[in-house]
């Protein structure tokens, strides 16, 4: 008899291990189906939600955000992966908000006034929640003052910022600015991203550190938040 | 060297525009070499695909000059023309050397959810927007990109009944307000006339 290798995969009869690799993979692929299904078999085989979070979500989505980087994959691939995971998330986040976890940290973000791009700035928001973080999203085109107004009602850790143009990275500069100002500057760690961001840009502006991307954002903040305990 | 020549190394998307901008003010002193417009969606290489040009070319022209501005490379390129005396276009991108910096300022201003065509975007919306974002393979993810844009605005260089009602179709399928601001070439010959247009300056 002649097996067929590309008959369909039934994910309920996969082993957890082989579930979380083919769930990596239909992650990769960006197959949101497959992930809420996979998410939904883990959960009813007993695994609490933040362990499905971690152990397939976010190690997923880390899998893409190397390849990210390393330019094999590009952002519509990203996007669909993201997408998928977002599929996941929505069966657990109803989970984790009854469970009542504690969050390792709490994170303000937004696009900077002028700029309204907000794929990266989402996909950052995304992963910080899936890391354990509250995140608080702003939105975009958001002006210093609300910033500033955000950081003084939310209290958070970590402050990230985001802006696709040449034209609007400027401010976050304008920004820190005003919370120096303000005096709330200390306060968090400020985070900024975006496509024509370096590290030279965030020193200078006054940052603590520039991500390159939404896993990155993620290791850095949980290092600064390390660093605070 | 070519004696008194001057060699201009450019976005291949402005290409059409400078050669009948020099042909119409005779700078028979000025040549072109053209990097692939598709670099617009990966502006990290434009950095070094520029100064592998100008590094090749330096010794065999009397000047470069480079015809992009910052095109998304957050300062990058600037950096790697840093020490070679060559210089570029200024501003952040071919929008606003197109409309002419005061203008594009008050069209960000005015609504910063505008997404800038070009006569060369128009006609080539297909690959370089739709395939290049990944519409064509993933249609759904549409909404991702532009559901924060309110308008797309035609920054036209010729006067084209034709452009325009393609710039047009192109704004009905994204479900964004169209917006057609003639423009022509002056602003961009009001930028390179300082430096390409005094031939006598070229030593």
């Amino acid at each position: 008899m002649v097996i067929d290798q590309y008959d369909d995969i039934v994910l309920a009869e996969l082993s957890d291990e082989e579930l979380i690799e083919q769930m990596y993979d239909d992650l990769y692929d960006g197959l949101a189906d497959e992930v809420a299904e996979g998410t939904q078999i883990l959960l009813n085989r007993g695994w609490d939600a933040t362990r499905v979070l971690e152990e397939a979500l976010v190690a997923g989505m880390g899998i893409v955000g190397i390849d990210f980087r390393d330019g094999i994959l590009f952002v519509p691939e990203v996007l669909m992966a993201a997408n998928a995971m977002k599929a996941g998330m929505a069966l657990l986040r109803p989970i984790l908000a009854e469970t009542g976890a504690k969050p390792i940290g709490k994170m303000v973000i937004g696009t900077v006034k002028g700029d309204i791009h907000d794929i990266g700035k989402n996909l950052v928001g995304m992963m910080m929640e899936g890391a354990g973080f509250e995140v608080v999203d702003l939105g975009i085109n958001v002006e210093a003052d609300s910033f500033v107004a955000a950081l003084q009602e939310h209290r958070p850790d970590i402050l990230g910022m985001s802006a696709l143009l040449t034209t609007t990275m400027p401010y976050m500069q304008v920004v820190i600015d005003e919370l120096k100002k303000q005096g709330v500057r200390e306060q968090c760690t400020v985070l900024v991203g975006g496509a024509p961001l370096n590290e030279e840009f965030s020193r200078v502006i006054g940052a603590d550190a520039y991500c390159r991307d939404a896993a990155v954002a993620v290791e850095t903040a949980r290092s600064f938040m390390a660093g605070r305990a | 060297m070519q004696a008194r020549s001057v060699l201009v190394i450019a976005c291949g998307a402005i290409a059409r525009e400078l050669v009948r901008i020099r042909d119409m003010n005779g700078w028979r002193h000025v040549q072109f070499q053209c990097l692939p417009a598709s670099l617009h969606n990966s502006p990290d290489k434009i950095p070094g695909s520029v100064l592998d040009i100008v590094r090749a070319e330096q010794e065999n022209y009397s000047r470069l000059f480079v015809a992009y501005a910052d095109c998304g490379t957050g300062g990058a390129l600037d950096k790697a023309l840093e020490g070679t005396g060559v210089e570029r276009i200024p501003g952040a991108h071919c929008y606003e050397f197109f409309a002419g910096s005061d203008v594009f300022l008050g069209l960000a201003e005015e609504e910063a959810g505008s997404f800038y065509l070009t006569d060369f975007l128009v006609q080539h919306f297909e690959r370089l927007v739709i395939q290049g974002l990944g519409l064509d393979r993933n249609p759904e993810l549409a909404p991702y990109y532009f559901k924060n844009y309110k308008r797309m605005v035609y920054l036209a260089q010729a006067e084209s009944d034709k452009l325009q009602s393609l710039a047009r179709s192109h704004a009905e399928r994204l479900g964004l307000e169209y917006v057609y601001l003639y423009r022509g070439d002056d602003p961009l010959r009001a930028v390179l006339t300082p430096v390409l247009g005094n031939s006598e300056s070229v030593t």
